[in-house]
């Protein structure tokens, strides 16, 4: 037990981010551990400025005549909100965060298979960060995240061009992270490490790096032609040319919708880790989770359509979908059973990372169920392009996803900074942060149904209660972000020093110190045990 | 293996791989996924072309027959010769015939160069015939407007399968640079055969531009 | 250490190509009606098999590689279909006239 004063203490030995120093380690290094903490820097960032947009947005949704801005600001707020969320904060989020810090660690390997093209991806999502900061401080876009056609071509008068190029330079940051993933998966795995013995965290980062490769670039393509067609007036959406604007719709959803699940996935495999660990047991049905990750990704490329219901796209094709929709419900349905059954006559304990779970768990459900009564057809026609729609997205990626990577956040740090968090505040803030969530969206369920659209900066006098609470619920929950982001930069430096495993967790990652050193491993680990071994963790120790 | 080849072999190796045999297995793993972001990139393009073609039939026949069928079947054996050379180049090198893989890959490189100087000539005979999409658009026959629709496919389509030829063409330059040097071994050609993957791939979709944009109605 | 493959085979798969490309160009030339388009898409599948499992070593690689490479040319595939489904039945369903 030490005397010093916390704030004295420091790792003596020799770990990754003190074995060299300067800017320029930073920026040139290619150690994956570094490059996730560039990642962690710059969406930490990109997440606050996509947020300012929401308190706008909240804000002139405060009174029914909307006239803190105005429609076609409003219009930029919702756009650039969806854009820089979606594409520069929640599809890099866990993937190249947290998957590209533990990745390598989990395998028992020195770092991934490509270590500067990892490094590449990181230049690529600064250089398309930039364009999309520019288009926001140029004057911003309008035409919704979705840039649908012929508005986005022809009509809108806002900086499109510069957007979807930041869009589309991103897209191959994402491209580059996910063969970087599966390469390093197949290759680098340790003596003994097979398949059906890699933590599920590595399964869920497989499938959502299948996605990555198959569907990033129909994106791709699309925000191409798009650029063409607004640059030079001739393409192929152009009706006046017999081009369909549907086309573009169909390409764009052909990413997008695999997208959501890019960001579901990783998220997933976070509380597959961190259930078993707070619970003590082995996950329930270690096998059927695993092929439920590559079920969501694959059936997840069949229902895009879901999207365009009421586009003008065939009824045919609608039914099509729809029933595909449903199919596509079953994986994510069996996952939530089994990490319940995990959790059943477990010895519980509720850790920070656990409570982000449970919330996971009881938030995703919800809003995975919602996208049920949206997948309807019938049901759909009413309630596309309201509220509901707005609140059943905003359940999976808000409640789900962002309340797993910082569940994962708060699992790894003592790995990442080799200090642990104030457990206290941590457990507040995790409180709060559910407390704001719910108080932000559950009113917009309601709104949804009762028919107010999304996208409109006013709205009927009948529905400001519920708007002033989903407010209210939104200052709740920017306190309930903030408080992390203050007592985890606390904690790199007066944070107590952690040891190697402070959770007492099974994985590779657990058996090397905390900070890792720069190679990870002085030997490379043999893996002979199954994964989730925590009942003979628990033999041990009795 | 002697062991100076050792102390080759072994430098060879990226610090975060065991051996040569592991980096060469991620080497060809990591091209072939790209090569399949590629199938997808080029896919949007073609789904594009499938939907207006069934919409389209007449129209797409009749712009069809604006190509050019001799240099567009030019290219084919241009391409298909080079694919050859490619294939040789990357064998030359696991043979450790460094004379022949300079041959082949000079070779490649050549035919890689006559492929964009034709695709240049035929860009050049349609921007005379006022056949570039925009305003200057002029085609004097029915359904003018689809067919503008067609012309700006093949502009789309052989241009993005144009840009990733010269990218090509750039990469052999590399290999030849590398081969100079004398650093295209058998211990270590894996470099050469992902750039042979690449160039491969790029006349693959060649090989479905040629039937889908030059011979979709040669009998009229 | 892998497959070298005798350069005879290469020739022989090159000769293979170029007949078939000569052959899809002549045959475009007969009027097949609907069958033209499928005459030269399955000519064009089997030369870009040829060059993917002679040139690319498609055939001497591992099991995983070669699944890979399906897996790309499946998703074009749903890309296309799922497309299609919407375009092609879009004129089905008669448009309902305005109350």
């Amino acid at each position: 037990m030490s005397t010093m004063p916390a704030e004295l203490e420091i790792h003596t030995h020799e770990h990754y981010l003190n074995a060299s120093y300067g800017i320029r380690s930073w920026l040139l290094t290619t150690d994956h551990k570094r490059i996730a903490l560039l990642y962690l820097a710059s969406i930490t960032f990109m997440f606050f400025v996509g947020g300012a947009f929401a308190v706008l947005m909240r804000l002139n949704l405060l009174t029914p005549e909307g006239e803190m801005v105005s429609a076609e600001t409003y219009n930029k707020l919702f756009t650039m909100h969806g854009l820089i969320m979606i594409f520069f904060f929640l599809i890099p989020s866990i993937p190249a965060v947290l998957g590209n810090f533990v990745i390598p660690l989990m395998i028992g390997a020195r770092d991934v298979a490509f270590p500067k093209l990892n490094l590449l991806s990181w230049y690529l999502f600064i250089t398309g960060s930039g364009f999309a900061l520019y288009s926001a401080i140029a004057g911003g876009v309008d035409t919704g995240w979705t840039f649908y056609t012929p508005f986005s071509t022809a009509y809108s008068n806002t900086h499109v061009l510069s957007m979807a190029a930041g869009v589309f330079i991103t897209g191959f940051s994402s491209i580059l992270t996910g063969l970087n993933f599966v390469v390093t998966i197949h290759t680098m795995r340790a003596p003994g490490l097979t398949w059906y013995r890699l933590p599920l965290f590595l399964w869920s980062l497989y499938a959502t790096s299948v996605i990555f490769i198959l569907g990033t670039p129909v994106l791709a393509i699309a925000l191409l032609l798009l650029g063409l067609e607004r640059l030079f007036g001739v393409g192929i959406f152009n009706p006046s040319l017999g081009g369909d604007p549907i086309l573009f719709q169909h390409l764009f959803w052909f990413y997008s919708h695999p997208a959501v699940y890019v960001m579901v996935l990783p998220a997933m495999g976070v509380i597959s880790e961190v259930i078993p660990c707070f619970s003590r047991k082995r996950i329930f049905g270690y096998k059927i989770i695993a092929f439920s990750s590559m079920a969501i990704a694959i059936i997840g490329f069949l229902v895009w359509g879901h999207h365009m219901f009421v586009s003008g796209q065939s009824i045919y094709a609608g039914l099509i979908f729809s029933f595909l929709s449903y199919l596509v419900a079953i994986p994510s349905a069996i996952k939530v059973f089994n990490w319940t059954a995990t959790l059943y006559k477990g010895t519980i304990s509720y850790a920070t990372p656990m409570l982000y779970a449970f919330g996971f768990i009881g938030l995703f459900t919800m809003g995975g169920l919602t996208g049920l009564f949206l997948a309807a057809l019938a049901v759909d026609v009413h309630v596309t392009d309201t509220y509901f729609v707005v609140a059943h997205f905003h359940y999976i990626m808000v409640g789900g996803a962002v309340m797993a990577y910082l569940g994962g956040i708060h699992y790894w740090w003592p790995k990442i900074s080799g200090r642990l968090y104030p457990e206290g505040w941590a457990k507040l803030s995790a409180l709060v942060v559910f407390l704001g969530f719910n108080l932000t969206f559950f009113p917009q369920f309601i709104l949804g149904y009762l028919g107010m659209p999304r996208r409109y900066h006013s709205y009927p006098a009948e529905f400001q209660v519920l708007n002033v609470m989903s407010t209210a619920g939104a200052s709740i929950l920017a306190v309930g972000y903030l408080m992390p982001l203050v007592y985890l930069i606390w904690s790199m430096r007066y944070g107590p020093l952690a040891p190697a495993n402070p959770w007492q967790a099974t994985g590779l990652e657990w058996q090397t110190p905390s900070p890792p050193p720069e190679h990870n491993f002085e030997q490379t680990p043999v893996v002979t045990r199954a994964p989730y071994a925590y009942d003979e963790m628990e033999e041990q120790r009795v | 293996m002697s062991e100076m080849q050792a102390v080759e072999a072994h430098e060879a190796v990226a610090h975060q791989f065991d051996d040569m045999e592991q980096q060469h297995d991620a080497a060809t793993l990591g091209m072939w996924i790209f090569l399949v972001t590629e199938v997808m990139f080029f896919g949007g393009l073609f789904t594009g072309y499938t939907v207006y073609r069934s919409a389209f039939p007449a129209a797409f026949a009749a712009g069809s027959r604006l190509c050019e069928v001799l240099l567009g079947g030019t290219n084919t054996g241009v391409l298909l010769l080079s694919s050859l050379t490619m294939a040789l180049a990357v064998r030359s090198a696991q043979l450790d015939r460094r004379k022949h893989l300079i041959f082949f890959l000079i070779c490649t490189m050549l035919l890689g160069l006559v492929f964009l100087s034709i695709k240049g000539l035929e860009y050049f005979h349609k921007y005379e015939e006022h056949l570039i999409p925009g305003s200057r658009f002029a085609f004097a026959g029915p359904d003018a407007r689809q067919v503008q629709l067609f012309v700006y496919f093949y502009f789309a389509m052989t241009g993005l399968h144009a840009f990733h030829m010269i990218i090509g063409v750039g990469v052999v330059l590399v290999m030849l640079l590398l081969a100079f040097q004398g650093k295209l071994t058998s211990r270590r050609y894996d470099t050469v055969e992902v750039a042979g993957l690449y160039w491969h791939f790029v006349d693959i979709i060649w090989i479905f531009l040629f039937p889908l944009l030059y011979l979709v109605d040669l009998h009229k | 250490m892998t497959h070298v493959v005798p350069a005879r085979t290469y020739v022989l798969v090159f000769a293979a190509l170029l007949a078939l490309a000569i052959g899809t160009t002549e045959i475009a030339r007969i009027d097949l009606g609907p069958f033209n388009a499928v005459v030269a898409i399955t000519i064009a599948v089997i030369k870009a098999l040829l060059v993917a499992l002679f040139f690319m070593h498609l055939l001497y690689t591992r099991h995983r590689t070669k699944i890979i490479a399906a897996a790309g040319v499946v998703w074009l595939a749903i890309l296309i279909a799922l497309t299609l489904s919407d375009t092609l039945t879009r004129n089905w369903l008669p448009v309902p006239r305005p109350w």
